[in-house]
């Protein structure tokens, strides 16, 4: 009896515990939401959907960062670190074409705008996703892969390195300043009925942003590599015995996570306007908080957990106070991953 | 005898796969105990569960009478339970006393302001522990390679190690997993003569083996699980006779 | 005279004990050569010397957490800051302009050991939840708290003084200091000593001291029960909860000491400079850190030291020198044009040099994990540690089996 009783205590007492937490998380959240609830009235439509516009687009933007964090941490349990500076590197690569006599010859300068940039952007696109698999794969090949069997301190002391030397590079090569970015989109505005509105900038971000998940999607799904990326990431010995060639297969997942993120560079160009050498270590940050939040190693907790993330940034911005938007942001890094490391649609359970 | 370890509808279950399956025997004190069963029974799974690197879903596992389900493994070691991994597991970077000096660790009363300030007891503690770990390791004959990096040292030479790892714990109750695993006959010889004395040191021993002769000759009493259920229990004649056992066991092996 | 033989004999061709007899020997003569080689004039030189002091203590702390625990913590700088401000908090007019309204001004020592113990357990706050979670996820959590606290502080209004942060801080002090020859003086005691910008000796005595006591408190540790238990979680997790360590509770205590150490330093510079600003303490700090622990030697103390004095040099002294002396040298060998900044594209040599700072720390933990892993000053073990690294990916991981 008394040792049913223990019994019942040792399993009850930290479940308690965990309830009250989530208690505790469920009244902050409560809160929160009829604070904004609150403001949202008395704000008015159609600043609520303007707010919630640019949340979508910068969400999208994070959501494509996010999906290279959780896919190479998915298939090398390795937090790629140098991964907002390949994106930021697509921001400055692109520009670097768009402001060199390169562009010229496709038709894009940075005074260009019209229907007819819409096949050179194109062009622009697939050289720049191009141009950062490239060098993603070859972080991997230099920096990550001679310490697979190292001990597990070595590949994150390395990604740290190689997030710092990308950006001492870039800036070497433009310096700290704010780079401007051409101007290619429309700025006028969508009516979404009932006066309220929605750029047409964030529309066109949030549509690349989802073709380039649906497309990823497919090919995971899909594909004979992206059947070996899920197997690889599952139980790399296993895929082994299979015949999967396994760097083959971690060099695809970097590709595709570096082209992910230098589509996301040129997104982030277009709709800011502006780059800086040190941007992509904080964006890759609130990207990386996008993979956690949606479960890091899951791909659709990536997307979805870009979009929140994104929604929230902009409606702390758009509501609350801009001082505390980035604190807030990794609060809810930290929150998740302490109460809720395997994200919110994360099924791998962290080994301790 | 009074049992030292009472395991009581032990279960473990990993999704929908049931590694252990609602189990229970008990261990007397002072008796060695063996557990065997073919690959994949769930062997190991239950030594995980016994010493808290797992916990059981269902059931209880009680120590000296004092429930340690679901204690972390450091408790566990606390309480006087030690045990040795089927692939061995030592600090291959460390030295073998270095390595024997870390299994005092939950025996040592130095607390940080000890260590930070080198007091004397903590001073003398160090000096007591060194010695006990040389007579560990002389114990299972190690004693000229006590400076030797654990990885250094030859396969059967870290299992030994391992072993006097475990028992600078101080436990009551020895876990061995597959000690003779890859032994020479001769070695496998030297290994029982090794049990007798941690026997003689007042140390119950519960091990896991495939080696049916060790088994038979070094146990008292064995437990046989086949896909993650006991099927027999009994001294090693009487398992040895049992019908379900030769089908599961020894009759595929044989 | 023999047992002076037999030390000498047993520590002649350990790289640790050579090592630290030339910092000592170092420390001692360098203010003397610094002012002999300047003619006197090298106080500031002793001065940025005394400054490299608190890179060196952060070093020593960071090496506990990454080097002998292997915990990766990225957020090492906000530490710093927790100890900064805790000690403007309570050793400077400040909290005389908050509500409180009421200024505190605690003795030196004892407000600097209040910013070390709040430094601490800001860290066994942060380090509990996470530690209990895989071990990279507390480089992010850390990644994350060392993006907060900066901006909390830049926040806090009038608790922290906002963006010009609290200046007006009590200087260090002593209950008395020697003063002879070496400062123009006779030989003397000045009691209730205080220590100022004027007497950049005393700043540099009194950290090499600090350094001192934290290298003996530390290097004491590693060779204790605590020591043996950091590397026994190092290797395998595992073996070593088997065998007894609270695994959990040992990763906190490394990265509370790595985070008191980084508190204790960033008491004592908020204390020198009088005045702390939350422009500090960004994650640049943080990676200076970890690329002097990685460059000296993870898991050796003289390593990490080494690490951190070689790199404060490169990048206060080197650095900030360089551009104006490649300016010259270009001019000297008549390549001028490398001097000209061009509006589109070269900026000037200078410039590009002065903007290498970044590419140095990178450089550092990309090429020293690769090429020479042990560091400049190897520990024992890392270097057995890393010579077999190889082997290891000839055998399969090995895991508890189900």
């Amino acid at each position: 009896m008394a040792t049913a009783v223990q019994r019942l205590r040792g399993t009850f007492l930290p479940l308690s515990f965990n309830s009250g937490l989530n208690v505790i998380g469920i009244l902050v959240v409560l809160v929160a939401l009829f604070a904004s609830t609150q403001r949202v009235i008395e704000g008015g439509g159609t600043y609520f959907f303007q707010t919630l516009g640019f949340g979508l687009a910068q969400g999208a933007i994070f959501a494509l960062v996010a999906l290279g964090y959780t896919m190479v941490y998915g298939i090398i349990e390795l937090i790629n670190f140098a991964h907002g500076d390949v994106f930021t590197l697509g921001a400055f690569f692109s520009l670097a074409i768009i402001t060199s006599p390169l562009g010229a010859l496709i038709g894009l300068t940075p005074s260009s705008s019209g229907a007819g940039v819409i096949l050179p952007l194109l062009g622009l696109f697939v050289v720049t996703m191009l141009f950062c698999a490239l060098v993603n794969i070859a972080i991997e090949r230099v920096a990550y892969r001679p310490l697979r069997h190292a001990p597990r301190l070595a590949p994150l002391i390395t990604a740290i390195g190689m997030s710092a030397l990308l950006e001492g590079i870039m800036n070497v090569w433009k310096g700290p300043y704010n780079l401007a970015y051409p101007d290619f989109l429309p700025e006028n505005q969508i009516p979404l009925g009932g006066g309220a509105t929605i750029a047409a900038k964030s529309v066109f971000v949030i549509v690349i942003a989802v073709v380039l998940m649906v497309v990823l999607t497919l090919f995971i799904n899909r594909s004979k590599l992206g059947k070996a990326m899920r197997a690889t990431a599952q139980d790399r010995d296993a895929a082994q015995l299979m015949g999967i060639d396994i760097n083959r297969t971690i060099s695809a997942t970097f590709f595709i996570g570096a082209a992910l993120a230098g589509a996301g560079g040129i997104i982030y160009g277009l709709y800011y306007n502006s780059v800086q050498a040190f941007d992509g270590f904080q964006y890759g940050l609130y990207a990386f908080t996008a993979a956690v939040f949606g479960g890091i190693g899951n791909i659709p907790g990536a997307a979805i957990g870009g979009f929140v993330i994104g929604i929230v940034f902009a409606m702390s911005d758009g509501y609350f106070t801009t001082k505390w938007t980035i604190p807030l942001i990794f609060a809810i890094l930290i929150f998740v991953l302490v109460f809720r490391p395997t994200g919110l649609l994360g099924m791998r359970v962290p080994e301790k | 005898m009074a049992p030292i370890l009472r395991v009581e509808g032990v279960s473990k279950r990993f999704g929908g796969l049931v590694a252990v399956d609602n189990v229970s025997f008990e261990v007397n004190e002072g008796e060695v105990f063996a557990l065997i069963g073919p690959n994949g029974a769930g062997k190991t799974t239950l030594f995980n569960c016994v010493t808290g690197f797992y916990t059981p879903t269902l059931g209880t596992v009680t120590f000296q009478g004092r429930d340690i389900t679901g204690f972390p493994p450091h408790r566990t070691a606390k309480a006087g339970i030690a045990r040795t991994f089927q692939n061995i597991r030592l600090f291959d970077y460390m030295t073998a006393v270095d390595n024997v000096r870390l299994g005092h660790h939950v025996r040592m009363r130095s607390r940080l302001w000890d260590s930070l300030f080198k007091t004397p007891f903590e001073r003398r503690e160090e000096r007591e522990i060194t010695e006990h770990s040389m007579e560990l390791l002389d114990l299972v004959g190690l004693k000229r390679h006590a400076d030797s990096y654990a990885r250094n040292l030859a396969y059967g030479q870290q299992r030994r190690l391992e072993i006097a790892r475990a028992l600078a714990t101080d436990p009551k109750l020895l876990l061995l997993d597959e000690p003779a695993a890859g032994f020479t006959p001769q070695e496998k010889v030297e290994l029982m003569q090794l049990v007798q004395v941690i026997l003689a040191r007042g140390i119950t021993v519960f091990l896991i083996e495939h080696d049916m002769r060790v088994v038979m000759q070094a146990s008292k009493r064995i437990v046989v699980l086949d896909h993650g259920e006991k099927i027999a229990e009994g001294t090693p004649a009487e398992v040895r006779a049992n019908q379900r056992v030769i089908e599961a066991y020894l009759g595929k092996s044989a | 005279m023999s047992r002076v033989r037999d030390f000498w004999n047993s520590n002649r061709r350990n790289p640790n004990a050579i090592a630290y007899a030339i910092f000592i020997i170092g420390a001692i003569f360098y203010p003397s050569i610094v002012q002999f080689l300047n003619g006197g004039n090298g106080d500031y030189l002793v001065g940025f010397a005394a400054d490299g002091g608190i890179y060196i203590l952060m070093a020593i702390g960071l090496n506990v957490v990454v080097g002998f625990a292997g915990l990766l913590d990225l957020g090492y700088a906000a530490f710093f800051a927790i100890g900064s401000y805790t000690y403007a908090t309570v050793a400077s007019y400040h909290l005389g302009v908050t509500p409180i309204g009421h200024a505190l001004h605690l003795p030196f020592w004892i407000a600097l050991l209040i910013g070390m113990f709040v430094a601490a357990a800001a860290g066994a706050l942060l380090g509990a939840p996470t530690l209990r979670l895989r071990g990279d996820y507390l480089a992010i959590v850390t990644l994350g708290f060392g993006e907060i606290v900066p901006i909390v502080f830049r926040n806090g209004e009038v608790w922290t003084g906002g963006v010009p942060g609290i200046s007006g801080l009590d200087v260090p002090s002593l209950p008395g200091w020697f003063v002879g020859p070496w400062i123009g003086q006779d030989f003397g005691w000045v009691p209730d000593f205080r220590f100022n910008t004027g007497n950049l000796t005393a700043y540099y005595v009194l950290m090499c001291f600090l350094i001192a006591i934290t290298v003996v408190l530390v290097h004491n540790l590693y060779n204790s029960r605590l020591g043996r238990a950091w590397m026994a979680v190092r290797e395998d997790e595992t073996a070593a909860a088997a065998s007894g360590v609270n695994t959990v509770t040992v990763k906190l205590l490394a990265f509370s000491i790595g985070a008191a150490t980084s508190g204790f330093a960033g008491a004592f510079y908020g204390a020198k400079l009088s005045y702390v600003s939350s422009e500090n303490f960004g994650f640049v700090v943080s990676v200076t850190v970890l690329a002097m622990v990685v460059l000296g030697g993870m898991g050796n103390i003289p390593g990490a030291m080494l690490g951190a004095a070689v790199l404060y040099f490169i990048l206060f002294r080197l650095l900030p020198d360089a551009p104006a002396q490649l300016q010259s040298l270009a001019s000297a060998l008549g390549l001028d044009f490398l001097n000209k900044a061009d509006p589109n594209g070269w900026p000037g040599i200078g410039e590009v040099v002065s903007r290498l700072k970044y590419v140095i720390f990178g450089l550092i933990l990309v090429g020293i994990m690769l090429l020479r892993p042990q560091g400049l000053l190897p520990s024992q073990v890392r270097k057995q540690e890393l010579k077999h690294a190889e082997h290891e990916a000839l055998t399969a991981p090995r895991q508890l089996q189900g």
